[in-house]
C-alpha cells in the first residue's frame, strides 16, 4: 500500500525530469526560421536598451547584487514566475499532456505545490535574515570564513551543473527552432548574458526576466485562445473530440502509466521539492525586495502567474492532440501517428504554427530562447555574487573591501563564468547531459537547503556541523551521482553501476541533516556555545525583520 | 546597542503574542496544503479510477480534472489569505515591538 503510494508520488517527479530532459536532447537542424531570429532580435534590442538604462543605475554593490532591494513584490514576482516556466514547461509540459493527458496535469500540480510552502515557512526569514546572498543567512551567527567557503564551492557547483543544462538546451534548441548551428547559440548565450550581467547588474537581469514572463505568458494565452475558439470555447467539445482522437481513449483523463522504481523516483521527487528551495539564483530573488512585506506579495504574484501557466499548457496540450495530432503536415513523412517534426518537444510550436502561423510560430520559438538566456544570467550573477560577495568580499577581505573593487570583481567574475559557460556547452554538446538539472537540484537540495533550513530554525546548529553538514551533503550529492548509472555507465562507459540509483537526493538529504545534527551536538566549544547563544538575536531579527538590509539604506 | 533591542523586543510580551499567532497561523495553511495535496497523491495510489470518472452523467469534466482545479485555485487563495493577514494585523502588531523597544532606550 505504501509502496503504491510512494510509487504514484515518485513518478510524477519523474516524468518530469524525464520530459524536462527531452527539451535538450540531441536535435536536428532544421530550415532557418527568420520570424524567430527578427523577433529574438527585437526582444534582444529592447533587453539591452533596459541594460543601458539600469548600468547608469547600478552603483553600489546594493545595485549590483538586488538591484539596490527597490524591486516591487509584482515585479518580482513576475521574475520569479519567469525563472520558474521554463523553456523545459513550455515545451516538456505541452508535449506531456498531448501523450499523456491528465498526467501532464497532475504533475503540474506537484509543481506548483511547493511554492505556498515556500510562503508560509521560508519566504520571510529570508528577506528579514539575508542581504545579498544565502550564505548571508547561513553564516548570519556563525564562523564567516568557513562557512561563506562552504556554501560557495556549493553554490558555484550548483550553478556550473545548472550552466550546462542550460547552455546545451540553447544549443539544441536553436538547431530546431531557428534552424542555425549550434556553436552560435552558445556564443550568442554566453556573450549577451556576459553584457546583461556585467552592466546591469540584477536590475537588468531581472527586467529580462520580467519581459521574458510577460513574453511567454502572452504568447501561451494567445495560442491557447486561438487554439480554444476552434472548439467553441468549449471544454466539453475539446474533451469530446480529443478523446474519441486519443489512442488512449477515455483512458487519457485517468492517472496513467509512467512508472519507474519507487525509489529513484521519490529521491526525484525530494530533490526537485527541496532543490528550488536551494537554488542560489531563486534564493536571490528574495533579496531584491524593498521588505518582507513586498517578498510576501512577490509569492503571491508568482504562483499566481504560474497556476495560471500551468492551466494554460494544460489546454494547450489537450487542443494539440486534435490540432497537431490530427494533421498530417506535422508528421515525418506526413503520415499521422509517424514522429513529430523535430521531436515530441514540438507540439507547442506545432500548436502555434497551426493557429496563428508563421508569426506565432516565430514568436514563441523566441520565447523558448529567450526563457534560456534569462535563465542563465539569472544563474550567472548568482555564481559572480558567490564568488565576489562571499569569497572575495567577506573571506579574503574579512569585509574590508571597498564596493568598487567588490563590484569590479563580480564582473570579472561573471565574464569568467561566461566563458566557462561557453566552453562547458561546446565540451558537452555530444553528451548525454539530462542528468544535469537533476544532479544541479540534488546537490541544491543536499548541500543548500539543509544547512539553511536548520540556520532558520534550530538553535543547536554550530559552525563545526554546519560544515559537516554541507560538505557532506555537497560530496555525497556528487559522488552518488558519479557512481550511477547516468555518469558511471553512459558516460564513464563502466560496465555496471556502483550505485543502483540515478538520483541523490534521498540519501545524501539525510546524511547532510544527520552529519549538521550529529557534530553539532557533539561540538563543546566555547565558540559552540556564543553561537548556539547568539541564534536568540537572530530568531528577533528573522521574526520582526529589525536590522534587516533594506533599500532605504542608500 | 541592537543586542539591546533584540533583548527588548524578546521580554515584550507582544513579541511572543506575535511569534505564536503567526506561527500556527502558518504552520495550520502549511498543513492544509499538505494534507490535501497528499490526500490526493493517495487518491492517484489507491484509487486511479474515482479520478477519471465525470463529475456528472454525460460530462466530459472528471473529477480529477476538478478537484485539481479547485487546487491550484485554493492554495493560491491560502497564499492570498496568508499575504493580507501577514501584511496588515501581523506586520502591525511587528511594528509596535519595534517601536516600543525603541520607547524603552530613552
Amino acid at each position: 500500500m505504501m509502496r503504491n503510494l510512494l510509487t504514484a508520488l515518485g513518478l510524477m517527479a519523474f516524468s518530469a525530469v524525464t520530459f524536462a530532459a527531452d527539451a535538450v536532447a540531441q536535435t536536428e537542424k532544421q530550415a532557418t526560421n527568420w520570424h524567430a531570429i527578427i523577433m529574438f532580435c527585437i526582444f534582444v534590442a529592447l533587453t539591452m536598451g533596459i541594460t543601458y538604462w539600469a548600468a547608469s543605475r547600478t552603483k553600489s554593490t546594493a545595485d549590483f547584487y538586488t538591484a539596490g532591494g527597490g524591486i516591487t513584490g509584482f515585479q518580482n514576482g513576475l521574475a520569479i514566475a519567469g525563472d520558474y516556466m521554463s523553456a523545459a514547461t513550455l515545451l516538456g509540459l505541452t508535449a506531456m499532456v498531448y501523450g499523456q493527458g491528465y498526467d501532464g496535469y497532475i504533475y503540474m500540480l506537484c509543481f506548483f505545490a511547493g511554492w505556498p510552502i515556500i510562503l508560509f515557512l521560508m519566504a520571510e526569514r529570508l528577506r528579514n535574515l539575508g542581504r545579498f546572498t544565502f550564505s548571508d543567512i547561513t553564516a548570519y551567527r556563525l564562523d564567516q570564513g568557513k562557512v561563506r567557503t562552504m556554501a560557495a564551492i556549493s553554490s558555484l557547483t550548483v550553478v556550473c551543473f545548472y550552466l550546462i543544462a542550460q547552455m546545451v538546451g540553447a544549443g539544441q534548441l536553436i538547431k530546431l527552432l531557428f534552424g542555425l548551428e549550434y556553436n552560435v547559440a552558445i556564443f550568442a548565450v554566453g556573450i549577451l548574458m556576459m553584457v546583461y550581467v556585467t552592466f546591469g547588474g540584477m536590475v537588468a537581469t531581472t527586467w529580462v526576466q520580467i519581459i521574458k514572463a510577460c513574453m511567454l505568458l502572452c504568447g501561451g494565452t494567445l495560442v491557447m485562445v486561438l487554439a480554444m475558439s476552434q472548439f467553441g470555447f468549449s471544454y466539453q467539445t475539446l474533451m469530446e473530440k480529443a478523446t474519441a482522437a486519443h489512442k488512449l481513449g477515455d483512458k487519457l483523463m485517468y492517472p496513467g502509466s509512467l512508472l519507474k522504481d519507487p525509489v529513484t523516483a521519490i529521491s526525484l521527487g525530494l530533490g526537485l521539492m527541496f532543490g528550488t528551495a536551494g537554488l542560489p539564483h531563486i534564493l536571490m530573488r528574495f533579496f531584491t525586495v524593498t521588505d518582507a512585506k513586498e517578498a510576501r506579495k512577490s509569492v503571491l504574484y508568482a504562483s499566481g502567474f504560474v497556476a495560471y501557466f500551468f492551466n494554460v499548457i494544460f489546454l494547450m496540450g489537450l487542443a494539440g492532440i486534435l490540432i497537431v495530432g490530427q494533421n498530417p503536415e506535422f508528421f515525418e513523412g506526413g503520415e499521422i501517428g509517424k514522429k513529430l517534426i523535430g521531436g515530441g518537444n514540438m507540439v507547442a510550436m506545432h500548436l502555434a504554427k497551426a493557429v496563428g502561423g508563421n508569426m506565432l510560430l516565430g514568436f514563441l520559438a523566441a520565447v523558448a530562447f529567450a526563457t534560456i538566456l534569462a535563465v542563465v544570467s539569472g544563474l550567472a550573477l548568482a555564481g559572480a555574487s558567490a564568488i565576489s560577495h562571499d569569497i572575495y568580499a567577506r573571506v579574503i577581505k574579512k569585509g574590508q573591501a571597498s564596493e568598487a573593487a567588490e563590484i569590479r570583481v563580480s564582473k570579472i567574475a561573471t565574464i569568467c563564468l561566461g566563458f566557462v559557460a561557453i566552453v562547458l556547452g561546446i565540451l558537452f554538446e555530444k553528451q548525454n547531459i539530462a542528468f544535469m538539472v537533476g544532479l544541479a537540484f540534488g546537490v541544491a537540495a543536499a548541500a543548500n537547503f539543509p544547512v539553511l533550513i536548520l540556520s532558520m530554525y534550530w538553535k543547536g546548529l554550530t559552525t563545526r556541523g554546519a560544515l559537516a553538514g554541507g560538505y557532506g551533503g555537497l560530496v555525497s550529492a556528487v559522488l552518488f551521482v558519479l557512481f550511477s548509472k547516468s555518469v558511471w555507465v553512459d558516460v564513464l562507459g563502466n560496465a555496471a553501476p556502483l550505485f543502483p540509483y540515478t538520483q541523490p537526493a534521498l540519501f545524501a538529504m539525510p546524511i547532510a541533516f544527520l552529519l549538521a545534527f550529529i557534530i553539532s551536538k557533539l561540538d563543546t566549544s566555547a565558540a559552540a556555545k556564543q553561537e548556539i547563544e547568539a541564534f536568540e538575536d537572530q530568531y528577533v531579527r528573522a521574526q520582526t525583520g529589525f536590522g534587516a538590509a533594506s533599500a532605504s539604506a542608500h | 546597542m541592537s543586542s539591546a533591542m533584540y533583548e527588548r523586543m524578546r521580554a515584550n510580551p507582544k513579541f511572543r503574542e506575535l511569534v505564536a499567532r503567526r506561527g500556527r497561523f502558518a504552520w495550520t495553511l502549511a498543513i492544509v496544503v499538505l494534507a490535501m495535496f497528499y490526500g490526493f497523491v493517495m487518491i492517484v495510489a489507491f484509487n486511479p479510477g474515482a479520478l477519471g470518472q465525470p463529475v456528472a452523467e454525460g460530462s466530459k469534466l472528471t473529477v480529477g480534472v476538478a478537484a485539481e482545479l479547485f487546487m491550484f485555485i485554493f492554495f493560491w487563495v491560502l497564499t492570498a489569505v496568508y499575504v493580507r493577514r501577514a501584511n496588515t494585523e501581523f506586520d502591525a502588531l511587528t511594528q509596535e515591538v519595534v517601536k516600543e523597544a525603541w520607547k524603552d532606550q530613552k
